[in-house]
């Protein structure tokens, strides 16, 4: 195990924060999904030690972080690579699958799409206007209808007929589905009914004006959910392949661009080590009354030592 | 009379020096910040666009601090601009400010009447020498401004052009003679010239700037859009400076001819605002061989919504990356900067692909 070279990819999510360790080729040899629970340090550390005790005396030879924790888990990890999310998925997607044209992209709190041709994303959006397609919203309706998450998608595969849910804004989807259950309506076809109403909404706002050719990959958190799946094959009249790892395709993207990073420009990584589970991170923000723009400033300490700072505009908090 | 006006970029600058010349003392709005911010949003209606509002909080400040005559702009549409003054009015003497205002509306006759019931008799020289200072603070800004917005992709130390033009802006604005306009120009010139190494990717990226005017060249509106730009090594070019916009507000410069040619084939009509330039500029952006273009807009803004609609035949049959934004006072930072990051990502490799002039293979460069 000491001879080979292993790439760490991380993705910290709203809902998820995943790891994906990579071969020197970049295979993936191990993936691990937790939920981010509002503590991504914390649930970064308990996913390196899980790797440390799976893989004693695992040498990383490259880090790559993406999501919208990317900054952070970059200063905590030392990461050679810190990647915006649209970057890392397509990547992954044209690893994948390498002819790739669409990639669909629904996560805890955003969703996107991404246009590649001939191995390059040409163009890509992100939802602008409301969280209603994405997966905490499916979350929260789960946890009413008390119906587990993972069993959310074969529900919607029993409908018969489902039925039509404003789907504009997560607010009236909730109180119109409401409304619909307490006319009668079934339970599968209710949630048919918003799987649809999820999708519409995402090719409407998030697709909007997007050239969607086949091959089309669909990807995060939400593409576990069958009932979308076959939403959008509905919708879009082809297939819709969901990759076996759909679930950490940002952190593989991530762990790819930091391989190849390393590789290109023969650097050594930046990376901490494992002995950073050990370590004490702690952060405190306080407000800046320089200006009336009384900027949050937030301060990164590791082991009481600051070691980033960000929340600032001017020059003022500059220096670390 | 204590005269005020809006931010808008740094023209504050050059207006101040325009009053001031004329004799007249002037109380410049403090800063844009978000103090600003919260009080345009907390008076104005909701579905007017962020320009009005921030304009509204400048007056407020402005007020605030002693102001009573507050100069600003008017027009007749289609876009809704022509309106806010009238609006900003109105708010302003419900809140109990005691103030007059003087809209500057098309048609010279009117303005010289208006003028000489508003300012008083002016004697010819000196409006003059006035304009002439003012105009040479403007056209000074904005040239050395345009050199920011490339240079910021080659800094050798981060953060270094912006000081350079914060020391540019200060010495400019004290400057009383056209001669010290000059020299201090030569002098930044020369030590921006001087700030840069190499492009910050290893190669030029070029971007363009378009959309409506108030969201191009306020950078607190639009997050310091080309700060970030810059910072992620793109070099950025835009057509729209205040000192242009005068020229051609004033027939002296013609650029309507040549966006109205270019936008020809996709928008054959005036749309109101900036529309038909974004259209028009882009089109000769991607002519010149730039890497993508970036168009910026209020949200609700009537023009920039019919360019966004044309713009993906515009990127399609032009081959040009473009990526929209639209802000609000609920704009948050993270967002456009996750999206930067992603669309100059894309527009590097395109670069890279095209410089190579062979197939992808699977290679995946990167900045920084």
């Amino acid at each position: 195990m000491a001879s080979e070279k292993y790439y760490l990819g991380v993705d910290v999510g709203s809902v998820s924060t995943d790891l994906a360790l990579l071969d020197s080729f970049g295979n993936l040899v191990e993936k691990v999904y937790l939920r981010t629970r509002g503590k991504p340090v914390e649930v970064l550390k308990e996913g390196l030690k899980f790797l440390e005790d799976k893989y004693p005396g695992l040498e990383i030879d490259g880090v790559g972080t993406t999501g919208s924790g990317r900054a952070l888990a970059g200063v905590v990890l030392g990461a050679d690579v810190v990647k915006n999310e649209i970057s890392a998925h397509a990547v992954a997607a044209s690893r994948i699958i390498p002819d790739v044209k669409t990639v669909l992209e629904i996560g805890g709190q955003d969703s996107k799409i991404i246009i590649i041709r001939d191995g390059i994303p040409v163009d890509f959006a992100m939802n602008s206007v409301c969280a209603a397609g994405t997966g905490s919203f499916l979350d929260q309706q789960a946890a009413r209808l008390e119906i587990p998450i993972e069993d959310f998608g074969n529900y919607a595969l029993k409908a018969r007929t489902p039925v039509r849910i404003a789907g504009r804004c997560s607010v009236f989807a909730e109180s119109d589905m409401i409304h619909k259950q307490q006319l009668g309506y079934g339970l599968p076809e209710i949630i048919a009914g918003l799987c649809e109403a999820m999708v519409r909404n995402y090719l409407n706002n998030v697709g909007k004006g997007k050239e969607i050719e086949p091959p089309v990959v669909f990807q995060g958190g939400v593409a576990a959910n069958v009932g979308i799946k076959a939403a959008f094959e509905k919708e879009l009249g082809c297939k819709v392949h969901v990759p076996e790892y759909y679930d950490v395709m940002g952190a593989i993207g991530a762990g790819i661009l930091a391989r190849e990073y390393i590789l290109e420009n023969k650097k050594k990584t930046n990376f901490k080590g494992f002995e950073i589970t050990d370590f004490a991170f702690k952060t405190s923000s306080f407000e800046c009354d320089g200006c009336p723009n009384h900027c949050e400033i937030v301060n990164i300490y590791e082991n009481e030592k600051l070691i980033a700072r960000w929340g600032y505009q001017c020059a003022r908090w500059e220096a670390v | 009379m204590q005269i005020t006006f809006p931010h808008m970029g740094d023209m504050a600058v050059a207006v101040k020096a325009l009053f001031q010349e004329l004799g007249f003392s002037v109380v410049v709005p403090p800063p844009i910040s978000r103090k600003t911010l919260n009080l345009g949003v907390k008076y104005s209606p909701e579905f007017a666009c962020l320009p009005f509002k921030i304009n509204l909080g400048n007056f407020m400040e402005a007020l605030d601090k002693g102001a009573d005559l507050v100069v600003m702009g008017g027009g007749c549409g289609p876009c809704r601009f022509g309106y806010y003054a009238e609006v900003q009015r109105e708010i302003l003497q419900e809140k109990g400010y005691e103030f007059s205002m003087y809209v500057i509306e098309p048609g010279i006759i009117d303005n010289i009447r208006k003028i000489r019931e508003t300012f008083g008799p002016l004697s010819m020289r000196k409006v003059a020498s006035a304009v002439r200072l003012a105009w040479n603070k403007a056209a000074a800004i904005d040239e050395i401004y345009s050199l920011v917005l490339k240079k910021r992709a080659l800094e050798a130390e981060e953060g270094v052009v912006d000081k350079l033009y914060a020391g540019f802006i200060r010495e400019i604005d004290e400057a009383m003679s056209l001669d010290g306009i000059r020299r201090i120009k030569k002098e930044y010139r020369e030590k921006i010239e001087d700030s840069s190494a190499e492009y910050k990717r290893g190669l030029p990226l070029k971007v363009g700037l378009v959309g409506e005017i108030y969201l191009v060249l306020e950078s607190f509106v639009n997050l310091e859009i080309e700060k970030k730009l810059g910072q992620l090594g793109v070099m950025v070019e835009r057509e729209l400076y205040m000192s242009t916009w005068l020229l051609n507000f004033f027939h002296l410069r013609n650029d309507e001819k040549h966006i109205k040619r270019a936008a020809r084939q996709y928008l054959g009509s005036f749309v109101g605002g900036h529309g038909i330039d974004s259209i028009g500029n882009t089109v000769r952006y991607s002519r010149r061989g730039f890497d993508g273009v970036v168009q910026l807009g209020p949200f609700t803004c009537m023009p920039e919504i019919v360019a966004r609609s044309i713009l993906p035949a515009v990127s399609k049959a032009e081959g040009i990356p473009i990526l929209t934004f639209f802000f609000d006072e609920h704009s948050a930072d993270a967002g456009i900067q996750t999206r930067l990051e992603a669309f100059v990502d894309l527009l590097e490799r395109k670069k890279r692909q095209k410089m190579r002039g062979s197939e992808y293979k699977g290679e995946i460069v990167y900045g920084q």
